[in-house]
């Protein structure tokens, strides 16, 4: 009795461990970054589309959530983390990282720009959001494979 | 005596055989008058049928922007499961491109396939959806692409092993996928959603990509717009018809939003060879996108 306890408490023990270790797995952790990024998007558009009024706070918030999410986006794709947890990366990545880094960096420097000129109204933030939706999807183009 | 007549009775059936099928299955030209009511080309609408049909994302040189999008030069490889295609160079070059084609010619070429020499067409050049665009239409879309900057660039040829380097087969490929009726049918359908039908199913051929094909490379036109693997290589295409708790969920504003911004309804972002023709999309006035997204609502769920 207490050795099945026992036997079960350490089954449950490594299950637990494997989860844990799941969540530091860099594919798990890109994916919970892209989604941090698609937040930070669905708030700008929220006030692009005239769905949520003007709020320079939440632009300025989401606006740094991209600059920081890009800067260190590219170092999640370590040797190793081709496949597994259901990443959608493309093997062209790390064929051409240098080229996927400088993806993320112009992401990050459009964030920045519209940081440093922070979009005062309605029109202005729906404008830079089309031209970081742009890099979005030029990067996904390539380097996304939907499964 | 008898093998011998026997025999001479199976070249005989097969030479009516083949002569059958090549009768059936030649390529095929439209009357010449039909060209007659085109009229004067509005150039504003040729544009339009420009982006709908996103000529640019093959005819181009890939990566184009900007003004280099206008320049057909050709060359995009293609992949499929039947070999390489190559987009052949469609700017107005008379030599190079198709500066020197009547519009019967071109419009032969767009609703049958049929090549200015009378070849059949690779069907990677989406003939079996332009058949469904009116004669007004192409016309307009003959005059844009006659404003265009010409390229003297000459494209590799296909790349295509034995037998789907045979043109002569397109023929039979045609019998079996080639028409202009309706993909699906819709009842009481609102002059909206026929408008996005037209574009769906005609210039845009969103079902070249979104509907899965048969071992012949046809569409399988009962699982109309539910996706299937990419025929380009890794990935799926996804499912665009009204399905419970996938694509279903999407409203007609979230589908239209999405045609115009890249913007999933979560705020993922469009992906793949999507992101070429949503950016044609953008492009479209708002109405057309608002009649897609009405008509991806009213398809059949599959």
């Amino acid at each position: 009795m207490k050795f099945r306890t026992l036997a079960v408490a350490a089954a449950l023990a490594v299950i637990g461990a494997g989860v844990v270790a799941a969540a530091d797995e860099p594919q798990v952790v890109r994916q919970g970054m892209m989604k941090k990024m698609g937040g930070a998007a669905g708030a700008l558009a929220g006030i692009a589309k005239g769905e949520k009024p003007y709020d320079a706070e939440i632009v300025k918030a989401s606006l740094s959530t991209m600059v920081e999410v890009a800067k260190t986006f590219p170092d999640q794709f370590p040797a190793g983390s081709e496949t597994g947890h259901e990443t959608e990366a493309s093997p062209k990545i790390w064929e051409a990282m240098d080229d996927f880094k400088a993806h993320a960096a112009k992401l990050g420097a459009d964030a920045e720009a519209a940081l440093a000129n922070l979009p005062a109204d309605q029109a202005a933030v729906g404008a830079a959001l089309k031209t970081i939706g742009a890099d979005c999807g030029s990067c996904h183009e390539v380097y996304r494979i939907k499964k | 005596m008898a093998l011998r007549k026997f025999l001479g009775g199976i070249v005989l059936l097969a030479a009516a055989g083949a002569g059958a099928f090549y009768f059936i299955t030649a390529p095929q030209r439209l009357p010449a008058q039909t060209w007659a009511s085109a009229g004067e080309p509005d150039l504003a609408n040729g544009e339009r049928l420009f982006n709908a049909g996103g000529c640019a994302s093959c005819h181009a040189a890939p990566g184009a922007t900007d003004a280099d999008r206008l320049v057909l030069a050709g060359g995009l490889a293609l992949k499929s499961p039947f070999g390489t295609f190559h987009a052949p160079n469609i700017s107005p070059d008379e030599t190079a491109g198709i500066g020197g084609w009547t519009l019967a010619e071109f419009g032969d070429a767009m609703k049958r396939g049929t090549g200015r020499r009378g070849e059949h067409l690779y069907p990677a050049f989406p003939y079996a959806s332009y058949a469904r665009m009116t004669v007004k239409d192409i016309g307009d879309l003959y005059g844009y692409l006659k404003t265009l900057p010409k390229s003297a660039s000459v494209p590799p040829g296909h790349d295509l092993p034995f037998p789907f380097n045979m043109r002569l087969l397109l023929g039979g490929w045609k019998f079996l996928y080639l028409n202009e009726a309706p993909r699906v049918v819709l009842a009481d359908a609102s002059e909206t959603v026929k408008h996005g039908q037209y574009l769906v199913e005609g210039p845009g051929h969103c079902g070249e990509c979104h509907t899965p094909r048969d071992v012949l490379g046809g569409l399988k036109t009962d699982e109309w717009l539910a996706g299937g693997p990419n025929p380009e290589g890794e990935g799926r295409i996804p499912d665009i018809t009204p399905v419970e708790g996938k694509f279903g969920d999407w409203s007609a504003g979230d589908i239209a939003g999405y045609l115009e911004t890249g913007f999933t309804p979560d705020f993922d972002s469009v992906g793949g060879a999507m992101v070429a023709v949503q950016k044609n999309m953008a492009r479209l006035p708002k109405e057309d996108r608002e009649a897609i997204a009405a008509y991806l609502k009213a398809v059949p769920a599959r």
